[in-house]
């Protein structure tokens, strides 16, 4: 039987996967590519959870539904700050970005 | 009668008067020098006529000796420290009252001649009265805290008087030489007040007298009063703080007598014999001021013999005169030391005078080989000033010759020649002898002085002319008490009429002369004053050959043991190594450690700077690895079954 | 049958997610990420969230990945195979990730979760309509202003600044 467990630890190794990619990857539209993949590794969190412990009500549908709302809108703003900084630097490279050095 | 014993019982107006006119002086009258003359000679006559009466208030009550009048106000009390301030009135305050006031009216009579038209006219007898005051102040004082501040003071005044033209280089020299030489010793007289505070718990003269007795001492009393004695040293000029006194005769005439002759030096001989009973509690404390007193004598009277300024060889008999004071207070004897004390001042101020009035005439040159035959155009200054050498030689029957009989008869009491046996009895025999050759060497250059000065050729380039009456008539007067002052302390007077019946510790002692001491000390006085005689009158024999065949010594002498020299190079070399010590220490080692603090500081924000790469990466892989290891850690220790903890970290869970 | 679904997409899932990471042309990862999207759609579906599911794919594969796409076509530069390499703390993060990993796996297995036995609500959309207009109605608003916010901002931010103004 497929349970609660099997989708915690698949949405578990997807946040893993996710976070992988946005801590090691030069390129910073790579790094979003991370970062959407960590959001939807909670989503398959939520709306497991919503399945199983509350089917009735569907408050993680509706939560994950919100949570793709917010992904979009930080992927439009996300990539804009990328086309701002490469205007300027003419590199999308984070190992670039380091002003903040001592 | 009343008149008396309201003196007696306000003694403490004897030094106010002198107090009031400083202050009229400094703030009022500053610009008026005869007003402010007039009020220091009055203050100081007033001074002088309730010391008379308190004086004869005091012989009348036999002396005051057994239980002294004594009175306080509280100044300050802290705890159980109890500080009073007052007067504490017998024998020896009465006659240092005397005696104090006598010499600073003197004085302040003859400066009104000597510093006619000087510029400083008014400050100098501001000053003259601020050192009245203080000195009286002293005097009457019945703890040692309040002898302490007066002490200061008159140390104070000192170093004003002595820089008093202080637009001449020599002599601020001077007067920071004697502040510091005095304050040297008054270090020592400060640790010894503190330590008797604290071990006997009162500084008040009659309540250490109840306190320490010879039954009782402490051992570490010897230690108090040897520490407690350096502040005699210091103003009392004896070796080894003697330096700064022949250094003092860069002030004004009048000063030299008032402060360096008859008053201020005496001040550490006074604070002794006050605590001479302490002293005595403890034999070898007596023997050690007895051996300071005898060899500064003979000391200063070595260096006297050569020297060539008038007020320097008249220094020098000071600090010769003060060792005598001493030794008889180290061979037991308050009466001998005290009397000599009241005779000195009078001789000793009339010689200081009789200089001034030398210097006067001869427009301030000091080197007495410059003068000669001045009897002829200055005839009292002369004679009276024989009188004083007389006196300090010790011809009877003038002061001196009762006085230093009377000290060298106590020593030979102490020593064993007189069979007498206490443990240190063979060290007092020394100590005889030293005060005989003394007393000889004392009578050569005394005699030599004189002379030199006022008997032979005159010289043609000299103009002198006798003092004006203002500078005599103090002359005269001394002179006068000079020739009678010893009286007082002739062999055979009973209780109640002779001095040491006013002035002692312990039983009344009747004066005994002793045949054999007074030829010895008479012999030897007139063969001083003969070989000078042979040497400077009738020029039988060359003082240049003299000096030419004994010349290392006679560089030595001249050159005061080259004291000054050695002082200085101890000052450059071990003071100032000392100080270059402590200067590489606070630079390297404590400025160091401060430094190495920084240093750290400095180490490790430079190396903790480096976790900042400015690289979000970074940032976030720390984040996430420190929320894998809290998570770890917290489910290791709760307890295993549970991990409630570490799955709230991570959100969710029962 | 279930499981072999759930298996089937969940490979679909984390491989495309590890070849999203690890291939070094960046166009190539876009396209496995779409490819990731569209399981997670799967899964959803076999969650009973269909009304989700369309919206995954509307959303993340047709709009947010074509999104990606077009940010990569403006920035790219030089060689497409060197696009999208690893950086040098490439190694600790994969530690770090399995670590995590591992503790997920290991704290929800021992948990014990409390489960309904309800069944499953088969009106997604009614229910997810009412919801939203009666209990959820000011985060639905809130969420219409975030995306009009970000909508102008990613315009200003794109746009730049004039530097003579």
């Amino acid at each position: 039987m497929i349970g609660l467990n099997h989708f915690l630890i698949l949405a578990g190794a997807l946040f893993c996967i996710g976070m992988f990619g946005a801590l090691s990857k030069r390129n910073a539209i790579a790094i979003l590519m991370g970062i959407e993949l960590m959001l939807n590794s909670v989503n398959i969190n939520l709306v497991a959870f919503s399945r199983f412990v509350t089917p009735k009500v569907l408050t993680g549908q509706i939560f994950a539904i919100f949570v793709i709302v917010v992904a979009a809108a930080e992927v439009a703003v996300g990539l804009a700050l990328i086309f701002a900084i490469y205007r300027n630097r003419v590199s999308v490279n984070v190992e670039d970005f380091d002003w903040l050095k001592w | 009668m009343d008149l008396v014993n309201y003196a007696m019982n306000h003694v403490w107006l004897i030094p106010l008067f002198p107090l009031v006119s400083f202050a009229l002086i400094a703030f009022v009258f500053f610009k008026m020098p005869k007003v402010s003359a007039t009020i220091s000679i009055s203050a100081i006559l007033l001074s002088f006529a309730t010391a008379l009466l308190v004086g004869y208030g005091v012989i009348q009550h036999g002396g005051f000796v057994e239980d002294p009048l004594q009175y306080t106000i509280k100044w300050f009390q802290v705890g159980s420290l109890k500080m009073e301030l007052g007067v504490r009135l017998d024998g020896m305050t009465a006659m240092m009252l005397f005696v104090v006031t006598l010499v600073a009216s003197m004085v302040n009579i003859y400066s009104l001649g000597y510093m006619h038209g000087d510029r400083s006219f008014s400050r100098f007898f501001a000053f003259l009265s601020l050192f009245a005051m203080s000195m009286l102040g002293l005097v009457i004082a019945p703890n040692l805290l309040q002898m302490y501040v007066f002490w200061e003071l008159v140390g104070l005044c000192s170093y004003l008087l002595i820089g008093f033209w202080y637009h001449r280089y020599s002599a601020r020299e001077a007067a920071k030489k004697a502040f510091i030489t005095t304050r040297t010793g008054d270090f020592g007289l400060l640790l010894g007040i503190l330590a008797i505070q604290v071990h006997f718990g009162t500084l008040d003269f009659a309540q250490l007298s109840h306190v320490i007795n010879i039954n009782n001492a402490p051992a570490y009393l010897f230690g108090i009063l040897l520490v407690l004695f350096l502040g005699p040293i210091g103003k009392s000029g004896q070796f080894p703080l003697h330096v700064w006194l022949p250094d003092a005769m860069e002030g004004p005439t009048p000063v030299s007598a008032l402060i360096h002759a008859a008053t201020m030096v005496v001040a550490g001989v006074y604070l002794t014999g006050r605590m001479l009973f302490a002293f005595q509690a403890v034999p070898s404390a007596m023997l050690m001021v007895a051996i300071v007193g005898g060899f500064t004598a003979l000391f200063a009277a070595t260096i006297a013999i050569t020297q060539v300024e008038m007020k320097k060889i008249l220094a020098y008999s000071t600090v010769s005169q003060l060792g005598y004071m001493m030794l008889a207070l180290g061979a037991g004897s308050l009466s001998s030391s005290m009397f000599h004390l009241m005779t000195h001042a009078f001789f000793k101020a009339l010689m200081f005078l009789g200089a001034g009035s030398v210097l006067h005439a001869m427009h301030d040159e000091a080197n007495i080989w410059k003068y000669g035959g001045l009897r002829k155009k200055m005839p009292i200054t002369a004679y009276t000033f024989l009188v004083g050498c007389l006196a300090i030689a010790g011809i009877f029957p003038f002061a001196g010759f009762f006085s230093k009989d009377q000290i060298i008869e106590a020593v030979y009491k102490m020593s064993s020649m007189d069979g007498g046996t206490g443990a240190f009895a063979g060290i007092y025999t020394i100590l005889f002898w030293v005060a005989v050759i003394t007393a000889g060497l004392t009578a050569f250059y005394m005699f030599r002085m004189f002379f030199i000065c006022f008997t032979g050729e005159e010289k043609p380039e000299n103009h002198p002319h006798e003092s004006p009456k203002t500078m005599t008539f103090p002359l005269l007067l001394l002179a006068v008490l000079s020739l009678v002052g010893g009286l007082v302390g002739f062999p055979g007077l009973k209780e109640g009429v002779a001095f040491g019946s006013f002035v002692r510790l312990g039983e009344f002692e009747m004066v005994h002369a002793n045949a054999f001491l007074i030829t010895l000390t008479t012999v030897v006085a007139l063969a001083g004053i003969g070989l000078a005689m042979a040497i400077y009158w009738k020029k039988a024999i060359s003082h240049e050959a003299i000096a030419e065949k004994f010349k290392p010594i006679y560089n030595v002498l001249y050159h005061k043991y080259y004291i000054d020299e050695i002082y200085l190079w101890l000052i450059n070399n071990v003071l100032d190594g000392l100080g270059k010590v402590l200067y590489w220490f606070d630079i390297h080692v404590i400025d160091g450690i401060i430094d190495g603090i920084a240093a750290i500081a400095r180490f490790l924000g430079g190396s903790m700077r480096k976790a900042e790469t400015g690289k979000l990466q970074n940032y976030g892989l720390v984040m996430f690895l420190a929320v894998v290891v809290i998570a770890i850690i917290l489910y290791l220790a709760g307890d295993n079954t549970s991990s409630t903890a570490a799955a709230f970290l991570l959100g969710g869970g029962k | 049958m279930n499981e072999v679904v759930f298996y089937i997409l969940a490979a679909i899932i984390v491989i495309a997610g590890l070849l999203v990471v690890s291939l070094r042309n960046i166009v190539h990862s876009a396209l496995f990420m779409v490819l990731a999207f569209i399981g997670v759609a799967g899964i959803y579906v076999m969650l009973g969230a269909d009304f989700l599911a369309s919206v995954q794919i509307l959303v993340y594969a047709g709009a947010i990945a074509i999104f990606m796409v077009f940010g990569i076509m403006l920035t790219q530069r030089g060689n497409m195979q060197q696009t999208n390499l690893f950086s040098k703390q490439a190694g600790v993060t994969g530690v770090v990730s399995l670590g995590l990993f591992g503790l997920i796996v290991f704290l929800t297995s021992k948990t014990d979760w409390i489960k309904s036995t309800e069944s499953i609500n088969k009106d997604t959309i009614p229910t997810i309509a009412d919801a939203m207009m009666s209990t959820y109605v000011v985060p639905f608003e809130v969420a219409a202003l975030l995306l009009t916010v970000a909508m102008i901002g990613a315009i200003i931010i794109a746009k730049g600044v004039n530097k003579s103004q």
